[in-house]
């Protein structure tokens, strides 16, 4: 029996291009910033998949800043331009994975930032509105706005290109995680006029270990880790060669076939938010019903648990998540969910199928044929959960 | 079948005799604190981080799918609350047994049947013949005490891998096998409690308040205590009796009166007991209901003395005569009816004379 992965959000399988370029640069010794030919041989590298990265996302090369994943990426963004600005509040969607979210609460708890949550719609939308009157309280006192490109949950799209004009406005910089949206949403830097935007190279078919932080010219945030002063003084370490030439191939590859693969994966989710609605006609769709990531379908099943629903896919081949936080292996019901006015029980029987590149109709076929019987016993076990002596 | 792995030795051992013998096993981890911290108790307890990453390690290893399934709300109910209801009610409840009859063996074994499992395997050591609960091999691990309270139908889909080896052949075994629990301390104290300090929990949530000790033989006031929750019958220190007896011996606490906040202590003598009358009494074992007396043996606590007994159901209530009296017998602990090495009964003790 194969397995029909469907958790492309999580991570994707790496292209044959990403792998190649890094395995090519694996077996070479040389560190970027060194100053003899074999050091210069390296940054070579480390400067072309630079370029390469920027013209795909519509930024200049020195608007790229390497980093060891999105989550470095967006702690360096959130921390540094609040330290950098020296003002207390920190305007953020109340949708926001962990890793931008995270470092706010850890400022507010440490660093006297005050986080204001923006509030989402029932399709996890944030409204230019909200954010306007958010800032309007106290335009001065703001230290930066952050909201993500695409829910990684829930793959509802922001209006980014909004959000960020709002902020611009009052001078204030804005920050989003684009790691969901580069290789399925067209993703433009420059376009979009944000400030700092957030990219990852395992959710694009590059190797994991490998991000970016794109800076625009003059915003300088202030350093998370210090050392050799690499990437202009703002994330010192040695570059990682292999993962960026590995992160640029592969950024190269999804943002040329973005279209092509945009369409191919909107046909299949909504061939299988269709076999899903016909097993489990009560079933939940959840985000925006057109503004979503193509590669996204998010459901809630009544009356189940989603780690039973996980758990009983899982021994049927299909792989998924409930894209919940998970710490200590415990389930919580989604904080996405929650802040779009679901209550805990309707957040706790979700699940996140996520397709991507190598996703197949077979994947989807597979989804049709088990789902129905997978929610009947998940239901007959949410039972025995609510009924307690 | 589903395994029931709580990060020791015990539990990974048995998930892989289960799965080496062929079946379809499913590890599972029971997450029994919402807030895993709150309940550390360093290497030994059944509640960590460190011990839910010890369980998936060994499924790892074992080489079958691993999943951690929330019970702290269950198990905060059904468990922790009992346990401080019956202490405030005066009795000494056993957490481990009320888990057990609660937790592993209703919550996880219902889940499990509702989505398509058979059985639920657990590394407890005990053995199971043909339905009926045997003590283990291995007489100082035995385990059948603790699982006495279960009912047949609750035996029926339970699995005790461990039950013909000794705790030094199941540690060997793991050893062989590779797990890196191996050599992981057995776990002694009650889970939830971090410290071990009972009594500091209790006052914690039921708060303190003072009252007197009295002198069952002079019905004299010998001191004073802050909660009778802080006492269990046939205890003897950390009495703080302000005035020695009259006839010089020590006292053990009597009874305890959570109404009147009384704690009442006497003379060892005084705590003997012959007759026991149990309340919710399960009939588990391979003789009838015995509506008129039977010959058997009962163990009053874990890892207790074993008394030679009769035993008799009247309506809702066990009746046992023990042959030779039995000291420390506190109401809220079970009282296990053996016959031989296997099990025939239970019930919780509700007064003793």
């Amino acid at each position: 029996m194969g397995t029909a992965y469907l958790d492309h959000a999580s991570t994707t399988p790496m292209l044959p291009e990403a792998i190649e370029a890094m395995t090519a640069q694996l077996g070479q010794v040389g560190n970027a910033s060194s100053l003899h030919a074999t050091g210069r041989r390296t940054r070579r590298v480390v400067e072309e998949s630079r370029e390469t990265i920027a013209s795909a996302l519509g930024a200049r090369p020195s608007e790229v800043v390497f980093t060891a994943g999105g989550t470095e990426a967006d702690n360096l963004a959130i921390k540094g331009l609040f330290w950098a600005r020296k003002r207390p509040r920190i305007l953020i969607s109340a949708v926001e994975h962990h890793a931008a979210l995270d470092p706010a609460h850890w400022l507010a708890d440490n660093h006297g930032a005050t986080v204001e949550l923006l509030e989402v719609d029932e399709h996890g939308r944030v409204h230019p509105d909200t954010l306007r009157a958010a800032i309007e309280r106290d335009p001065a006192d703001v230290a930066l706005v952050s909201v993500m490109w695409a829910n990684n949950e829930v793959g509802t799209v922001q209006p980014i290109k909004e959000l960020a004009a709002i902020a611009h406005e009052h001078g204030i910089p804005f920050h989003t995680d684009a790691v969901q949206a580069v290789a399925q949403l067209p993703v433009s830097f420059a376009e979009s006029g944000v400030d700092a935007m957030t990219v990852s190279g395992h959710k694009v078919g590059g190797p994991i270990g490998v991000g970016a932080l794109l800076l625009a010219r003059g915003v300088d945030p202030v350093p998370v880790l210090h050392g050799g002063g690499q990437e202009r003084d703002v994330r010192s370490g040695t570059l990682d060669a292999p993962a960026i030439a590995g992160f640029a191939a592969a950024v190269r590859s999804a943002v040329d076939r973005r279209a092509d693969t945009a369409d191919r994966l909107s046909i299949l989710r909504d061939d299988l938010i269709s076999r899903v609605r016909e097993a489990v006609p009560d079933v939940i769709v959840n985000g925006h019903p057109t503004e979503r990531l193509p590669g996204n379908a998010h459901f809630s099943f009544p009356g189940c648990e989603g780690d039973a629903l996980l758990m009983l896919l899982d021994a049927r081949g299909v792989e998924c998540s409930t894209g919940s936080a998970c710490s200590a292996g415990v389930a919580q019901p989604s904080h996405v969910l929650l802040a779009m006015g679901q209550d805990g029980a309707r957040a706790r029987g979700s699940l996140r199928f996520s397709l991507g590149h190598t996703s197949t109709m077979a994947d989807v076929e597979r989804v049709g044929e088990v789902i129905g019987l997978v929610v009947e016993r998940a239901r007959r076990a949410g039972l025995t959960s609510v009924s307690r002596s | 079948m589903l395994a029931a792995m709580s990060g020791g030795v015990d539990s990974a051992v048995a998930a892989a005799r289960i799965a080496e013998a062929g079946h379809d096993v499913t590890g599972i981890h029971l997450a029994l604190s919402s807030n895993p911290q709150s309940y550390r108790t360093g290497a030994r307890g059944c509640c960590t981080l460190e011990d839910s990453r010890d369980a998936r390690r060994a499924a790892d290893v074992i080489g079958i799918p691993f999943y951690i399934w929330d019970m702290a709300e269950r198990f905060h109910h059904d468990v922790v609350e009992d346990f401080v209801n019956e202490y405030a009610a005066g009795r000494t409840p056993n957490p481990c047994l009320r888990c057990n009859e609660k937790i592993k063996f209703e919550a996880v074994l219902d889940r499990a049947l509702a989505l398509g499992f058979d059985a639920v395997a657990t590394g407890h050591h005990a053995r199971l013949s043909d339905g009926v609960l045997r003590r283990s091999v291995d007489e100082g691990k035995d385990q059948s005490y603790v699982l006495g309270v279960l009912t047949r139908e609750q035996l029926a889909h339970a699995i005790f891998p461990l039950g013909d080896s000794t705790k030094a052949q199941v540690r060997a075994e793991a050893a062989e096998r590779g797990l890196a629990v191996a050599d992981k301390p057995d776990s002694h104290d009650i889970c939830f409690i971090a410290d071990g300090d009972t009594r500091a929990f209790l006052s914690e949530r039921l708060g303190t308040s003072e009252g007197p000790i009295v002198d069952a033989l002079t019905g004299q006031v010998v001191g004073s205590h802050e909660g009778a929750f802080g006492f269990t019958v046939g205890q003897r220190k950390g009495l703080r009796i302000d005035h020695p007896a009259g006839d010089g011996r020590p006292r053990y606490v009597l009874s305890i009166e959570p109404v009147s906040n009384t704690v009442t202590v006497g003379p060892r003598a005084a705590l003997e007991v012959r007759g026991i009358v149990g309340e919710r009494p399960v009939w588990n074992g391979h003789v009838p209901e015995p509506y008129e007396p039977i010959r058997c043996t009962v163990q009053l606590r874990a890892h207790g003395e074993v008394y030679g007994c009769r035993a008799q159901l009247s309506g809702d209530l066990l009746h046992i005569e023990l042959d030779t009296p039995a000291t420390g017998v506190a109401p809220g602990q079970g009282a296990v009816l053996y016959d031989g090495d296997t099990v025939i009964g239970s019930a919780t003790i509700a007064s003793a004379v």
